[in-house]
């Protein structure tokens, strides 16, 4: 199915959840917020959200350095 | 305060802003500002601050200036290479207005200092380059009531936001603990494109000239990504978080923690990113 992560559109395979996204994308959860579909979405219920076909999905990892 | 004849020609082109005027310049002039760290991010918003006539600017840094620092920490020049940051800051910052005052802290900011040092400032410019001290920061903030202004960076990348306590989200709101010091990669090991630094740190004093002007939206409750590769701007909608440990209805962190700073040291070869 194809969803838009980032502002570019992405294949991504049926049944995904948001977690299973991060871990895909091997990112450390501690680091990363995640917008779905225009929510800011707490790292606890990541397992739970299912990404379905068209989905918007903005993954910012946040940096530290200055 | 009346302007003199040098200072309305020096802050003319902003005067003349409709925005600003005379009553805006005034409210820059009586500005107090702490920058945490006079690196990639604090030393533009340093010298853009200083430049527009901001009254007072206190930087705290620790650190000696080392050459691998000079691609992006614009306050400090060849010749400054094993000095005090802080003394090579405040000598450009005077050199460039002599209207501000210049207060320097040659230390860290720790659980025990932060307190008293931010009392004196009305906001905060987060130029830290790690995240337990501006975890630290945020809190002590939020417990101030102070307006700190958040940024970060690395590689390609960086993010910022203005939180504003009772407002808006705060640091925790959005990201609940400060990631694990062995999981995030800094400047020095990472790298990071040395201009984006700059780009966030001046949305950083852009930010801080609005909140003295009280002029404009402030970046409260939306976060501003950077991605300087593909030269996208992300906004995300960040909310307060009621369960916020820090600006939460129950807060459970009270006094700001230390967050063991001591083991995310790096050498002072390294330190400075």
């Amino acid at each position: 199915m194809r969803i838009t992560l980032n502002g570019k559109e992405t294949g991504l395979p049926e049944g995904v959840t948001v977690a299973g996204l991060i871990a895909l994308k091997k990112l450390n959860p501690k680091t990363v917020i995640v917008e779905y579909n225009h929510e800011l979405v707490k790292e606890e219920t990541w397992a739970d959200i299912v990404i379905k076909e068209n989905d918007k999905l903005e993954v910012l990892r946040f940096v530290g350095g200055g | 305060m009346d302007f003199s004849e040098e200072q309305i020609i020096r802050y003319s082109r902003q005067i003349v802003l409709p925005e600003v005027g005379g009553i805006g310049q005034k409210r820059i002039n009586e500005g107090r500002v702490l920058i945490i760290g006079t690196g990639g991010l604090g030393s533009p918003a340093a010298y853009y601050l200083v430049a527009a006539g901001v009254g007072t600017i206190g930087i705290i840094d620790y650190d000696v200036v080392d050459l691998s620092n000079l691609q992006r920490q614009i306050l400090h020049t060849t010749k400054d290479i094993g000095r005090l940051k802080v003394d090579s800051a405040k000598e450009k910052l005077i050199a460039l207005n002599p209207d501000c005052n210049i207060v320097s802290y040659h230390e860290r900011l720790t659980a025990q200092n932060i307190k008293e040092i931010i009392n004196d400032y009305d906001v905060i410019v987060d130029g830290a380059d790690n995240f337990a001290t501006r975890f630290m920061a945020n809190d002590a903030c939020v417990m101030a009531n102070k307006i700190f202004f958040h940024g970060g960076v690395l590689g390609f990348t960086g993010q910022t936001f203005t939180i504003v306590p009772g407002k808006g989200p705060c640091l925790r709101c959005v990201l609940r603990e400060p990631p694990p010091p062995v999981s995030v990669p800094t400047c020095s090991q990472t790298g990071v494109l040395g201009v984006l630094a700059g780009t966030i740190g001046l949305i950083q004093a852009t930010e801080v000239l609005k909140y003295l002007l009280g002029k404009g939206d402030l970046l409260v409750g939306r976060l501003i990504a950077y991605d300087a590769l593909d030269m996208r701007f992300r906004e995300i909608r960040v909310k307060k978080d009621p369960d916020c440990p820090v600006c939460g209805d129950n807060p459970t962190i009270t006094g700001p923690d230390d967050y063991e700073l001591a083991g995310i040291c790096r050498t002072e070869k390294e330190r400075g990113s």
